[in-house]
């Protein structure tokens, strides 16, 4: 094909255009109506500042949203990651406890289980839901969200037996560095968030998978025809979302200290929806952008922040939000760019 | 006849899609009590006209007048309160919901505050008797053949009071009683002095029942002609553009192309007594390398269940395969593309086309499934093998990262054809590869299945079309209720033939 009949393409048709426009807009009004937003300040060596804040506490979210991206471009939805949240908190809370034991004099906190295989076990364990999850879906052909909804409410049950329904506080110190940490003078979550995107990019870009993947979101049955295996890549969705359920679950309990299983996670998978739905992907499952989906997850952060700084009482900030995701899902609605181009338009003749 | 008023008049409209113009001025009109035939290749803009008419697609520029009121339909549904009605060519009802229910979708009869279903069921099986059908109404629309599915639709249809009734390729899909059911009810329609709009490639179906003719190609009108008065070379002639010459020599035979070509028989497929409870009697196959074998019946009469079969979309209960001589057990569609087969289901929407996808992607998925998770295919790659194929089957698309939902019925069957000649099979499974598309394509598509034979590939061709099966298969079974019923030689295979078989003359 020769150069000149590429499509030419507005960078409006750009998914990540509107989501980073919605940002950007967030950003903005911060800059004038927020004192010292953009200000970075050192502190014994480390960064901070309200952006930093703002990456730093969107990890966990944006963990979630990578997994809830490629269950959702799958066709399915994983409302079960706030529950699967819960357990593996609960799990490394009860793998990390021990006794005080003095060690060269000092009195030192030492757990039953090195920090290292608690981590690998609780990950495990999280990703054992994730299968079930995508075998219920794939092999037992359950409805997603029904398959789920199975998990996003045994899950806080069983989070809440193995904790046996007490809040357990976690004293590991090398644990804490996860959560808490700082490596080059930024939070060490930021690092894992942007180790597991890089993964998963190079996962979906450099493998075949997010091909098969978003035709396996457009059509099951042409997908099957043609040769793929359905339900292997539907499981592989949800074993990632599982993997990221868990590795937000254990990022969080480093960070607050402590597991209760009551409230870890609750609601979350509902922002992780929205941070997927907010990047203009369609919830219909198919073509995706995994980029987008993180903007998505940076700009519940941002608006979360915000209204924070401003002092709006917590009644107040669940209206504004729903606001703010109205105007930024409106602006990507076909509809209403219809109808900007006939305003253009018009604007245009006059 | 009810005097000649003009019912609908569409003057000068344009549509544009990224990088197609699909519509460039065209003009259409309707008269009351007129069947008007709106014919053209695919891609042509009949589609783009009737989904501005119906409000499916917004109008860009010109004018659309209903009895003389200038209208804009917002939606379908509005293009229905104002007396548009469409039955479209791939049935768009809702499959679990009841017959009745998706007569009276959008407009439940209320009594007493309740939905009265008595009448409903009453009303729907009146509304169905109308086209000579009786149905259980309560029962999932579903359970039922797609043709009876598309009887329903039209049935719909007729129920909402219609001035004018647009029926897009409403006979693909129906056998001949059915048809003639169909012309009966449009005469009917007509003598109320209803407008119907009817595309269809049908020819003969034109000459049939039609008053006009409206022709459009690339998107222009070529012109309104009465029926009685345009020669059928010259209709052809005008829907492909062609010189009159060219098109008598693409008519061609089996024969004419191949020379003293002769099969080898050397089995690549074989099948002893395969079959399915319910949808397929145990039945012996075998597919020759170099040949086209046909599979001949109506709907539903096996053969595209046996196809089903061969390529492992569906288990066989019974029987034996084997693959050039060595017993083979097959349990997916993977299973059968990694022995080297490739299928093209009956329905592009459904089964077989990605339309957000765009056209490179369709065509390297089947290679790269084949291939596997591990072994990706290059980016450049990806690009040559599609613009290969683009060029080879020679299919029309401004650049083959276009998305596949802006290409014509025809570009993307051959868009399908090239996903499996990527991973080139030995054997290519087609079932109705040319349903629904332009006759220039078609012919295009039967060159394209005695070339690929002649290069050694097995082809199993399955078709509605007597006529393109006679001119290109070597071999062919012929079924009937879920029966092979005989299995004709090159020298046996003759339309007339088929049809005594078929039939149970």
């Amino acid at each position: 094909m020769e150069k000149s009949n590429k499509l030419k393409k507005g960078i409006t048709t750009y998914q990540l255009f509107w989501p980073m426009v919605g940002l950007a807009l967030l950003l903005l009004f911060n800059l004038i109506f927020t004192n010292s937003f953009f200000v970075l300040e050192i502190k014994d060596g480390h960064l901070y500042g309200s952006m930093i804040d703002i990456l730093n506490r969107a990890s966990v979210l944006m963990l979630l949203t990578i997994g809830m991206t490629l269950v959702i471009a799958s066709g399915g939805i994983d409302i079960s990651v706030g529950s699967v949240m819960a357990i593996s908190s609960s799990t490394i809370a009860i793998l990390l406890s021990g006794k005080m034991l003095a060690v060269n004099g000092q009195q030192q906190f030492v757990s039953n289980i090195p920090v290292g295989f608690a981590i690998i076990l609780t990950l495990g364990l999280a990703m054992l839901f994730g299968l079930m999850n995508g075998l219920l879906v794939s092999k037992l052909g359950l409805q997603a969200i029904v398959a789920t909804l199975i998990l996003l409410v045994a899950g806080r049950g069983i989070a809440q037996l193995i904790t046996s329904g007490n809040v357990i506080t976690v004293y590991n110190e090398p644990f804490f560095f996860l959560g808490g940490g700082f490596l080059f003078g930024l939070p060490f979550s930021i690092f894992i968030v942007g180790a597991v995107f890089l993964l998963i990019m190079l996962f979906i870009h450099k493998t075949p998978f997010g091909l098969f993947l978003e035709s396996v979101g457009i059509n099951k049955v042409a997908s099957r025809f043609l040769g793929l295996n359905v339900q292997t890549l539907t499981v592989i969705c949800y074993l990632i979302s599982g993997l990221c359920a868990g590795m937000a679950g254990i990022l969080m309990t480093s960070e607050v200290r402590s597991s209760d299983p009551n409230t870890m996670g609750s609601f979350i998978e509902l922002d992780a929806i929205l941070a997927f739905a907010i990047a203009g992907n369609s919830m219909a499952g198919g073509k995706f952008s995994m980029t987008a989906s993180m903007v998505g997850a940076l700009i519940i952060q941002t608006m979360r922040t915000t209204l924070y700084s401003k002092g709006i009482p917590p009644e107040i900030m669940l209206v504004v939000n729903a606001l703010i995701v109205i105007i930024i899902c409106s602006l990507q609605s076909d509809r209403v760019k219809i109808i900007v181009a006939h305003v253009q338009k018009y604007a245009g003749v006059k | 006849m009810i005097a000649n008023k003009e019912l609908l008049i569409m003057r000068n409209i344009s549509k544009n899609y990224p990088g197609v113009v699909a519509l460039l001025n065209a003009n259409f009109n309707l008269k009351e009590g007129e069947i008007h035939a709106l014919v053209g290749e695919n891609g042509a803009g009949k589609s783009t006209l009737i989904k501005v008419l119906t409000g499916a697609e917004s109008l860009e520029s010109g004018e659309i007048f209903l009895s003389g009121n200038k209208i804009e339909a917002k939606s379908p549904h509005h293009a229905q309160s104002l007396g548009i009605s469409t039955v479209y060519q791939e049935v768009n009802l809702c499959p679990h919901l009841s017959v009745a229910e998706n007569i009276f979708i959008g407009r439940q009869v209320i009594k007493n505050g309740r939905i009265d279903w008595k009448e409903i069921n009453t009303r729907s099986e009146r509304s169905l008797a109308r086209l000579n059908i009786k149905l259980d109404v309560t029962a999932n629309l579903d359970e039922y053949s797609v043709a009876i599915q598309q009887m329903v639709a039209i049935s719909r249809s007729l129920d909402i009071s219609a001035k004018v009734l647009i029926l897009d390729e409403p006979t693909s899909c129906l056998d001949k009683d059915e048809v003639t059911n169909l012309f009966n009810v449009m005469r009917m329609l007509k003598n109320k002095g209803i407008g119907i709009i009817f595309i269809t490639h049908f020819i003969d179906q034109i000459y049939e029942i039609t008053d006009r003719i409206t022709i459009l190609r690339n998107g222009e009108c070529v012109g309104t002609f009465e029926t009685s008065s345009l020669p059928r070379v010259q209709l052809v002639a005008k829907i492909i553009g062609r010189e009159l010459e060219e098109f008598k020599n693409s008519v061609f035979t089996k024969k004419d192309m191949v020379g003293t070509h002769s099969t080898n028989n050397i089995t690549f497929y074989s099948g002893k007594q395969i079959g399915r409870k319910g949808t397929i009697d145990p039945i012996d196959i075998s597919i020759y390398k170099s040949e086209v074998m046909g599979l001949a019946g109506l709907l539903g009469s096996g053969r595209t269940e046996t196809a089903r079969l061969i390529f492992g979309i569906d288990k066989a209960d019974s029987g034996n395969t084997s693959i050039e001589g060595k017993e083979i057990h097959i349990n997916s569609p993977l299973e059968s593309i990694k022995i080297g087969m490739g299928f093209c289901p009956e329905n592009r929407k459904t089964e077989s086309v990605l339309a957000d996808l765009t056209v490179r992607e369709n065509i390297v998925l089947a290679l790269q499934g084949k291939r596997g998770l591990k072994k990706i295919i290059p980016r450049k790659v990806q690009v040559e093998i599609a613009n290969t194929y683009i060029k080879l089957l020679n299919i029309s698309t401004p650049s083959c990262e276009q998305l596949m939902k802006y290409l014509s019925g025809g570009n993307q069957q051959k868009v399908i054809i090239a996903r499996w000649l990527a991973t080139q099979p030995a054997l290519l499974i087609l079932d109705e590869p040319t349903r629904g598309i332009d006759i220039g394509t078609k012919v295009e598509i039967q060159k394209i299945i005695i070339n690929l034979s002649k290069e050694g590939m097995a082809v199993l061709f399955i078709s509605s079309e007597l006529g393109e099966m006679v001119r290109c298969c070597d071999r062919m079974a012929v079924y009937r209720d879920k029966k092979k019923i005989a299995e004709l030689s090159k020298d046996e295979i003759s339309e007339q033939r088929i049809m005594h078989l078929i039939s149970g003359g």
